[in-house]
Protein backbone atom coordinates (compact mmCIF):
# COMPACT_ATOMS: atom_id res chain seq x y z
CA UNK A 1 0.00 0.00 0.00
CA UNK A 2 1.13 3.54 -0.78
CA UNK A 3 2.40 5.36 2.31
CA UNK A 4 1.93 9.11 2.60
CA UNK A 5 3.87 11.28 5.02
CA UNK A 6 1.50 13.48 7.04
CA UNK A 7 3.25 16.71 8.11
CA UNK A 8 0.99 16.98 11.19
CA UNK A 9 1.33 13.37 12.40
CA UNK A 10 5.01 13.41 11.39
CA UNK A 11 4.98 9.90 10.02
CA UNK A 12 4.06 7.83 7.01
CA UNK A 13 0.52 6.56 7.12
CA UNK A 14 -1.46 4.26 4.83
CA UNK A 15 -3.06 5.78 1.76
CA UNK A 16 -6.56 4.65 2.87
CA UNK A 17 -6.59 7.30 5.59
CA UNK A 18 -6.17 10.14 3.06
CA UNK A 19 -8.31 11.88 0.51
CA UNK A 20 -7.30 14.02 -2.43
CA UNK A 21 -8.56 17.61 -2.35
CA UNK A 22 -7.68 19.23 -5.66
CA UNK A 23 -4.89 21.47 -6.89
CA UNK A 24 -2.89 23.45 -4.34
CA UNK A 25 -1.83 27.11 -4.29
CA UNK A 26 -4.96 28.47 -5.96
CA UNK A 27 -5.35 31.99 -4.69
CA UNK A 28 -8.87 33.30 -4.19
CA UNK A 29 -9.11 36.94 -5.23
CA UNK A 30 -9.90 39.45 -2.49
CA UNK A 31 -11.89 41.42 -5.12
CA UNK A 32 -14.04 38.52 -6.25
CA UNK A 33 -16.96 40.68 -7.40
CA UNK A 34 -14.73 42.68 -9.72
CA UNK A 35 -13.51 39.69 -11.71
CA UNK A 36 -14.74 39.26 -15.25
CA UNK A 37 -16.60 36.04 -16.05
CA UNK A 38 -13.53 34.74 -17.83
CA UNK A 39 -11.22 35.52 -14.93
CA UNK A 40 -13.64 33.89 -12.51
CA UNK A 41 -13.90 30.79 -14.69
CA UNK A 42 -10.11 30.48 -14.69
CA UNK A 43 -10.00 30.75 -10.91
CA UNK A 44 -12.95 28.45 -10.35
CA UNK A 45 -12.84 25.76 -13.03
CA UNK A 46 -9.50 25.70 -14.83
CA UNK A 47 -6.85 23.38 -13.46
CA UNK A 48 -3.44 22.49 -14.80
CA UNK A 49 -3.91 18.69 -14.82
CA UNK A 50 -0.23 18.38 -15.51
CA UNK A 51 1.49 15.13 -16.41
CA UNK A 52 4.46 14.89 -14.08
CA UNK A 53 5.00 16.78 -10.84
CA UNK A 54 1.87 18.49 -9.54
CA UNK A 55 1.15 20.39 -6.36
CA UNK A 56 -1.99 19.13 -4.67
CA UNK A 57 -4.01 19.51 -1.50
CA UNK A 58 -4.52 16.34 0.47
CA UNK A 59 -6.45 15.69 3.65
CA UNK A 60 -5.61 13.16 6.35
CA UNK A 61 -9.36 12.54 6.67
CA UNK A 62 -9.28 9.39 8.79
CA UNK A 63 -6.32 10.49 10.90
CA UNK A 64 -5.64 13.97 12.20
CA UNK A 65 -8.21 15.36 9.71
CA UNK A 66 -5.89 18.23 8.64
CA UNK A 67 -5.40 19.50 5.10
CA UNK A 68 -1.84 19.74 3.81
CA UNK A 69 -0.03 20.23 0.51
CA UNK A 70 1.92 17.65 -1.43
CA UNK A 71 4.08 17.49 -4.54
CA UNK A 72 3.31 14.28 -6.40
CA UNK A 73 4.46 12.84 -9.68
CA UNK A 74 1.32 11.80 -11.54
CA UNK A 75 3.25 9.37 -13.70
CA UNK A 76 4.97 7.33 -10.98
CA UNK A 77 2.46 8.26 -8.20
CA UNK A 78 5.48 9.06 -6.02
CA UNK A 79 5.03 11.69 -3.33
CA UNK A 80 8.10 13.97 -3.51
CA UNK A 81 7.33 16.13 -0.49
CA UNK A 82 4.44 17.02 1.81
CA UNK A 83 4.22 20.28 3.76
CA UNK A 84 1.76 22.25 5.88
CA UNK A 85 -0.73 24.67 4.38
CA UNK A 86 0.65 28.22 4.47
CA UNK A 87 4.24 27.14 3.92
CA UNK A 88 5.74 28.35 0.62
CA UNK A 89 5.72 26.14 -2.44
CA UNK A 90 8.99 24.19 -2.22
CA UNK A 91 11.49 24.47 -5.05
CA UNK A 92 12.11 20.95 -6.30
CA UNK A 93 15.46 20.14 -7.80
CA UNK A 94 14.24 17.37 -10.07
CA UNK A 95 12.93 17.95 -13.56
CA UNK A 96 9.18 18.61 -13.73
CA UNK A 97 8.84 16.10 -16.53
CA UNK A 98 10.79 12.99 -15.74
CA UNK A 99 9.48 11.17 -18.80
CA UNK A 100 11.05 13.66 -21.17
CA UNK A 101 14.33 13.34 -19.27
CA UNK A 102 14.25 9.56 -19.44
CA UNK A 103 13.44 9.59 -23.15
CA UNK A 104 16.34 11.87 -24.10
CA UNK B 1 -51.93 10.16 28.18
CA UNK B 2 -50.15 10.89 31.42
CA UNK B 3 -49.65 7.21 32.06
CA UNK B 4 -48.07 6.72 28.60
CA UNK B 5 -45.68 9.61 29.31
CA UNK B 6 -44.56 8.03 32.58
CA UNK B 7 -43.99 4.71 30.85
CA UNK B 8 -41.79 6.38 28.21
CA UNK B 9 -39.62 7.83 30.98
CA UNK B 10 -38.96 4.34 32.29
CA UNK B 11 -37.22 3.38 29.04
CA UNK B 12 -33.87 1.77 29.66
CA UNK B 13 -30.83 2.37 27.50
CA UNK B 14 -29.59 -0.78 25.82
CA UNK B 15 -25.95 -1.21 24.87
CA UNK B 16 -25.78 -1.66 21.07
CA UNK B 17 -23.66 -4.79 21.56
CA UNK B 18 -25.47 -6.12 24.63
CA UNK B 19 -24.83 -9.82 25.11
CA UNK B 20 -22.32 -10.08 22.28
CA UNK B 21 -18.80 -11.25 22.92
CA UNK B 22 -16.16 -13.44 21.33
CA UNK B 23 -13.76 -15.65 23.22
CA UNK B 24 -10.95 -17.63 21.68
CA UNK B 25 -7.59 -18.97 22.82
CA UNK B 26 -5.64 -16.09 21.26
CA UNK B 27 -8.05 -13.20 21.35
CA UNK B 28 -11.22 -12.05 23.09
CA UNK B 29 -13.58 -9.31 21.95
CA UNK B 30 -16.06 -7.73 24.34
CA UNK B 31 -18.13 -4.55 24.42
CA UNK B 32 -16.68 -1.91 26.74
CA UNK B 33 -18.80 -0.65 29.65
CA UNK B 34 -20.64 2.66 29.20
CA UNK B 35 -18.42 5.73 29.50
CA UNK B 36 -18.57 9.50 29.24
CA UNK B 37 -16.94 10.85 26.10
CA UNK B 38 -16.21 14.36 25.01
CA UNK B 39 -14.91 15.74 21.72
CA UNK B 40 -12.66 18.67 22.58
CA UNK B 41 -11.44 21.24 20.05
CA UNK B 42 -9.19 24.13 21.03
CA UNK B 43 -6.05 25.88 19.85
CA UNK B 44 -2.71 25.73 21.65
CA UNK B 45 -3.32 28.83 23.80
CA UNK B 46 -6.29 27.18 25.55
CA UNK B 47 -4.49 23.92 26.34
CA UNK B 48 -3.04 24.87 29.78
CA UNK B 49 -6.45 26.03 31.11
CA UNK B 50 -8.23 22.98 29.70
CA UNK B 51 -5.60 20.61 31.09
CA UNK B 52 -5.97 22.21 34.53
CA UNK B 53 -9.76 21.91 34.48
CA UNK B 54 -9.65 18.28 33.33
CA UNK B 55 -6.91 17.36 35.81
CA UNK B 56 -5.04 15.65 33.00
CA UNK B 57 -2.34 17.08 30.75
CA UNK B 58 -3.62 17.13 27.16
CA UNK B 59 -1.04 15.40 24.93
CA UNK B 60 0.55 17.69 22.34
CA UNK B 61 1.98 15.32 19.78
CA UNK B 62 0.65 12.76 17.34
CA UNK B 63 -0.59 9.34 18.52
CA UNK B 64 -0.11 10.18 22.21
CA UNK B 65 -2.61 9.60 24.98
CA UNK B 66 -2.54 10.16 28.71
CA UNK B 67 -4.52 8.17 31.24
CA UNK B 68 -4.94 9.11 34.88
CA UNK B 69 -7.39 7.26 37.13
CA UNK B 70 -10.66 6.86 35.17
CA UNK B 71 -9.91 9.53 32.58
CA UNK B 72 -8.04 9.32 29.27
CA UNK B 73 -7.16 12.11 26.84
CA UNK B 74 -6.41 10.99 23.30
CA UNK B 75 -4.67 13.20 20.71
CA UNK B 76 -6.69 13.04 17.49
CA UNK B 77 -5.36 16.11 15.68
CA UNK B 78 -3.33 19.27 16.35
CA UNK B 79 -6.42 20.93 17.87
CA UNK B 80 -8.61 17.94 18.66
CA UNK B 81 -8.82 15.49 21.55
CA UNK B 82 -11.13 12.69 22.65
CA UNK B 83 -11.72 12.56 26.38
CA UNK B 84 -13.01 9.27 27.81
CA UNK B 85 -14.06 8.98 31.43
CA UNK B 86 -15.67 5.94 33.01
CA UNK B 87 -17.10 7.74 36.06
CA UNK B 88 -17.29 11.53 35.91
CA UNK B 89 -18.66 13.64 33.06
CA UNK B 90 -15.72 15.70 31.69
CA UNK B 91 -18.20 18.37 30.57
CA UNK B 92 -18.87 19.19 34.24
CA UNK B 93 -15.19 20.04 34.67
CA UNK B 94 -14.99 21.93 31.38
CA UNK B 95 -18.01 24.12 32.10
CA UNK B 96 -15.84 26.30 34.35
CA UNK B 97 -13.26 27.01 31.67
CA UNK B 98 -13.42 30.56 30.34
CA UNK B 99 -11.00 30.31 27.40
CA UNK B 100 -12.31 29.71 23.88
CA UNK B 101 -12.87 26.03 23.16
CA UNK B 102 -15.50 23.61 21.90
CA UNK B 103 -16.53 20.62 24.01
CA UNK B 104 -19.25 18.32 22.69
CA UNK B 105 -20.74 15.40 24.60
CA UNK B 106 -20.44 12.31 22.38
CA UNK B 107 -20.98 9.70 25.14
CA UNK B 108 -23.72 8.00 23.17
CA UNK B 109 -22.41 8.65 19.67
CA UNK B 110 -19.60 6.20 20.34
CA UNK B 111 -19.35 2.82 21.87
CA UNK B 112 -16.24 0.72 22.26
CA UNK B 113 -14.91 -2.79 21.87
CA UNK B 114 -12.14 -4.24 24.00
CA UNK B 115 -9.86 -6.55 22.04
CA UNK B 116 -7.46 -8.56 24.16
CA UNK B 117 -5.02 -11.42 23.71
CA UNK B 118 -1.71 -12.25 22.05
CA UNK B 119 -3.27 -11.97 18.55
CA UNK B 120 -5.19 -8.72 19.25
CA UNK B 121 -3.03 -6.61 16.92
CA UNK B 122 -3.27 -9.18 14.11
CA UNK B 123 -7.05 -9.32 14.41
CA UNK B 124 -7.35 -5.52 14.21
CA UNK B 125 -4.90 -5.50 11.30
CA UNK B 126 -7.39 -7.66 9.40
CA UNK B 127 -9.25 -4.41 8.72
CA UNK B 128 -6.79 -1.70 9.76
CA UNK B 129 -3.87 -0.72 7.50
CA UNK B 130 -1.76 0.88 10.24
CA UNK B 131 1.47 -0.57 11.61
CA UNK B 132 0.48 -1.90 15.04
CA UNK B 133 3.88 -3.32 16.01
CA UNK B 134 5.03 -2.24 19.47
CA UNK B 135 7.78 -0.13 17.91
CA UNK B 136 5.34 1.94 15.83
CA UNK B 137 2.30 1.75 18.12
CA UNK B 138 3.50 1.35 21.74
CA UNK B 139 1.30 1.02 24.82
CA UNK B 140 -0.60 4.31 25.22
CA UNK B 141 -0.50 5.10 21.50
CA UNK B 142 -3.79 6.17 19.93
CA UNK B 143 -4.97 7.10 16.50
CA UNK B 144 -8.03 7.74 14.42
CA UNK B 145 -7.84 5.30 11.53
CA UNK B 146 -9.75 2.88 9.30
CA UNK B 147 -11.24 -0.51 10.16
CA UNK B 148 -12.65 -2.14 7.04
CA UNK B 149 -15.02 0.48 5.70
CA UNK B 150 -15.55 2.46 8.89
CA UNK B 151 -13.58 5.02 10.86
CA UNK B 152 -12.44 4.08 14.38
CA UNK B 153 -10.21 5.43 17.13
CA UNK B 154 -7.66 2.92 18.38
CA UNK B 155 -6.05 3.06 21.81
CA UNK B 156 -3.45 0.54 22.89
CA UNK B 157 -4.13 0.02 26.60
CA UNK B 158 -1.58 -2.78 27.07
CA UNK B 159 0.92 -4.84 25.07
CA UNK B 160 -1.88 -7.15 23.97
CA UNK B 161 -4.99 -5.04 24.60
CA UNK B 162 -6.74 -2.42 22.48
CA UNK B 163 -9.78 -0.22 22.92
CA UNK B 164 -11.60 0.31 19.62
CA UNK B 165 -13.84 3.39 19.77
CA UNK B 166 -16.50 3.15 17.11
CA UNK B 167 -19.65 5.03 16.17
CA UNK B 168 -22.65 3.37 17.81
CA UNK B 169 -24.46 2.46 14.59
CA UNK B 170 -21.25 0.99 13.13
CA UNK B 171 -20.53 -1.18 16.17
CA UNK B 172 -22.31 -4.27 14.81
CA UNK B 173 -20.14 -4.07 11.68
CA UNK B 174 -16.96 -3.62 13.75
CA UNK B 175 -17.83 -6.57 16.00
CA UNK B 176 -18.65 -8.78 13.02
CA UNK B 177 -15.42 -7.87 11.22
CA UNK B 178 -13.24 -8.45 14.28
CA UNK B 179 -14.92 -11.67 15.39
CA UNK B 180 -14.76 -13.09 11.83
CA UNK B 181 -11.06 -12.26 11.67
CA UNK B 182 -10.52 -13.76 15.13
CA UNK B 183 -12.28 -17.02 14.23
CA UNK B 184 -9.92 -17.46 11.24
CA UNK B 185 -6.92 -17.28 13.54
Amino acid sequence: MLLIHCPHCNEERPELEFSHAGEAHIVRSTQLTELSDEEFAHFFFYRENRKGVTFERWRHTHGCARFFNAARDTVSDKFLITYKIGEPKPKLKISTNQNKKAAS
Amino acid sequence: MAKAAIKAMDATRVHPLAGQSFGGPNVSIAPAPEAYRCSLRADARAVPSLSKALGIKLPRSAKQSITAADRSALWLGPDEWLIIDTHVDPLDDLSKVRVLHSAVDISHRNTALLVKGPRAADVINAGCPQDLSLAAFPVGACSRTILGKIEVVLLRTDVDAFRVEVWRSFSAYAFELLSTAASHN
